[in-house]
């Protein structure tokens, strides 16, 4: 739908400073982007080549790879079910059974009044609290079908956990001060650091063959 | 002091009896903060690490024999020695766990963020290289959350960055994060995914990371444990280090067990010297098998390892053992299947993973892992054909060809055959999903001959087939 606003574009330069090719900043942006519209839109990704210096279709080829990146509307929480090895064993996927029934939807699907989107989902590593699943990629550990309908009615009204809506991660982005950046150089700068060479080991020297 | 019990405010961690080296700030309810860092020794490596010539560092580190603890178990030392004279240079660090069953990564990001960045500019520092990357899963939001802080805070404290500790040392270490692709994982797909492009593996040769990695310079990729150990190393020194664990095998390493046992959990137990027995039915460990049923079969080292069984409980923790018993200890991910697992459905469960995580490069394993999960699909659903077995085998054999490593078993008299796989592959996805399969059959056949003789049934699944194969 959109693209980056203006505070976005600032935040989008500042991760940019940080790779020695702007392309390396590409998955960080593109999380940025499902941040702000809650999932990644056809034109953020046009407006990403514009500040990349890369083609859209290169965008969207990055895009399209990662499971995380979605590319229609999606619940304003996700739900991701394990149904991997180790929850397997201990129920992930009677739980997943159970999300379907209370949802009334598929994995893959969204509900009526746009709140969820099921997922079933590999290992998310919790793999001793199972069975366990991520809302927004937060975790919720051993959960039966009480926990999960408790959880589901929670989010519905008070939200206590304060869970972000998709697409935001980490709220505490880095931020390095310009005055304590030790400097990204580029690619071609074949210089090695003054400190390493001031500490390489002395090379005694050789005694020459008599 | 240890309380050998859950530890509250890290779920699934157990404070049990033993050396702590990565884990020894897990008890504070606050250690992922500066404060308590400092407060409890952290970056007292990196003071030590800084007074040394970085070519003592590396000398210090490849003493202590740290083996790589991201699955190939390589030792660190030896590996940053591959990297020519040749700058610029960088170091990744490899915080894409995704193996099923392993999560001492994210516990580590997230309970004691300094001492991985700590071990970050230590690294660098004996590397003599000015860029870390610090390349954490796109699922785990708490983790991101939590370094990105610490990061935050430890440029402010002058401990990264900028003339570090006030001396002309100067690195920089940028958290990176991803966005949901196991194959990430392997490091050469990392660093093409670090550039912006598709996680799909690179040729191995040319493309050796140490030679020819991010933008074809040379780069290390070690795992967050591997480098979590080193504030400690240079703390205390090789030779201290070296009196952990075993001789070939030095130090700790962090285990999640999970499955069907007492206590499931992430554990830090000394290396080489801890049976699989002692794991799942000590006192200090697992306590027993849930239930009190009998153990059935476990995997010692993640999804790729292939299974034992109860002929291998006493097996060590030692990287040679395990792989001469037809295994590996990779990620340090253990999890353990009693009796009343259906062998058919957790071998389809392992193999439908490496089916959804194929990158698709290369054709065996695009082709053959999805062709393994269809037929083993319908075995599990009563529609399997006689011939389904030996397809399965052979579909394996063009992943993986020759003999694939499985371990021994006593009563049929048949014997280990020693990991690792070959492959056909660039990258070993493709061949780790043959292992739950050559496993499963050579030790369960008859479970899945009973499924193929049966014909359909109507409570083959404790839930419609359709329901979790979306």
């Amino acid at each position: 739908m959109s693209r980056l606003t203006p505070e976005n574009v600032e935040v989008a330069k500042e991760i940019i400073a940080r790779y020695p090719r702007p392309k390396s900043a590409l998955i960080p942006l593109l999380h940025l982007a499902q941040e702000q519209d809650g999932y990644v839109a056809d034109d953020a990704m046009e407006h990403l080549a514009e500040l990349v210096g890369i083609t859209p279709a290169e965008v969207l080829g990055t895009c399209s790879f990662y499971e995380m990146f979605k590319r229609e509307p999606v619940g304003k929480y996700m739900i991701n079910v394990c149904t991997n090895i180790s929850c397997q064993l201990l129920g992930g996927e009677e739980l997943l059974h159970h999300a379907e029934k209370t949802l009334g939807i598929r994995p893959g699907g969204t509900t009526d009044d746009g709140l969820f989107t099921l997922e079933d989902v590999e290992c998310i590593a919790a793999c001793t609290e199972a069975p366990c699943l991520q809302v927004n990629y937060r975790y919720k550990y051993k959960l039966d079908n009480a926990d999960f309908d408790a959880m589901i009615e929670d989010l519905r009204t008070t939200n206590k956990d304060n869970i972000p809506p998709h697409g935001t991660l980490a709220e505490q982005r880095q931020h390095i001060p310009a005055d304590k950046l030790a400097g990204i150089g580029s690619p071609e700068d074949t210089t090695t650091p003054e400190w390493f060479s001031k500490r390489l080991p002395v090379e005694e020297p050789k005694e020459e063959n008599a | 002091m240890p309380t050998n019990t859950y530890v509250d405010h890290a779920p699934g961690y157990v404070d049990n009896e033993g050396p702590k080296i990565v884990t020894s700030r897990f008890g504070y309810e606050d250690s992922y903060t500066l404060e308590r860092s400092l407060a409890t020794g952290g970056y007292e490596g990196l003071r030590t690490a800084l007074t040394k010539a970085p070519a003592d560092v590396a000398a210090e580190v490849k003493d202590a024999v740290l083996l790589g603890r991201g699955g190939a178990g390589f030792p660190a030392g030896i590996k940053w020695g591959f990297m020519p004279p040749v700058w610029p240079r960088y170091l990744v660090v490899n915080g894409d766990e995704s193996e099923p069953g392993t999560y001492k990564d994210r516990l580590l990001m997230e309970r004691d963020p300094h001492q991985l960045i700590e071990g970050c500019i230590i690294a660098c520092y004996a590397l003599g290289l000015n860029t870390c990357f610090l390349y954490v899963r796109g699922e785990m939001a708490d983790a991101q959350e939590r370094i990105g802080t610490a990061l935050n805070e430890a440029y402010e404290a002058g401990l990264v960055g900028k003339n570090i500790m006030g001396t002309d040392v100067s690195i920089d270490v940028v958290l990176h994060w991803g966005a949901g692709a196991y194959i990430v994982g392997e490091e050469t797909a990392l660093i093409e995914s670090l550039e912006g492009n598709r996680g799909m593996p690179r040729l191995k040769p040319p493309f050796f990371p140490a030679a020819k990695g991010l933008y074809h310079k040379p780069t290390i990729v070690n795992n967050v444990e591997t480098l979590a150990n080193l504030p400690w190393i240079l703390s205390n020194g090789a030779q201290a280090y070296k009196e952990h664990g075993s001789e070939a095998s030095p130090g700790t390493r962090m285990l999640a067990i999970s499955g069907h046992v007492n206590r499931p959990g992430v554990y830090e137990v000394p290396q080489g010297v801890v049976s699989f027995r002692e794991l799942f039915y000590g006192d200090n460990y697992c306590q027993g098998i849930k239930d009190g049923n009998e153990l059935k079969a476990f995997i010692p080292g993640g999804a790729s390892a292939p299974w034992f069984f109860d002929d291998q409980l006493d097996v060590l923790l030692e990287a040679k053992d395990a792989g001469a018993a037809g295994s590996m200890l990779g990620s340090g991910a253990v999890v353990v299947m009693d009796e009343t697992t259906d062998a058919v459905k957790a071998c389809l469960r392992v193999v439908r993973f490496f089916a959804r995580e194929s990158c698709g490069k290369c054709t065996p394993c695009r082709e053959g892992t999805s062709w393994e999960e269809k037929v083993l699909q319908r075995i599990l659903d009563g529609y399997g054909r006689e011939e389904d077995i030996d397809l399965l085998l052979d579909i394996g054999k063009n992943i993986s060809p020759g003999e694939y490593p499985v371990a021994a078993f006593g009563k049929a008299n048949l014997e280990a055959v020693p990991f690792p796989p070959k492959q056909t592959t660039i990258c070993p996805l493709g061949p780790s999903s043959v292992a739950p399969i050559t496993s499963a059959i050579r030790r369960f056949r008859h479970e899945f001959e009973a499924k193929i003789a049966a014909g359909p049934q109507n409570d083959g699944h404790s839930q419609a087939p359709e329901a979790s194969t979306v």
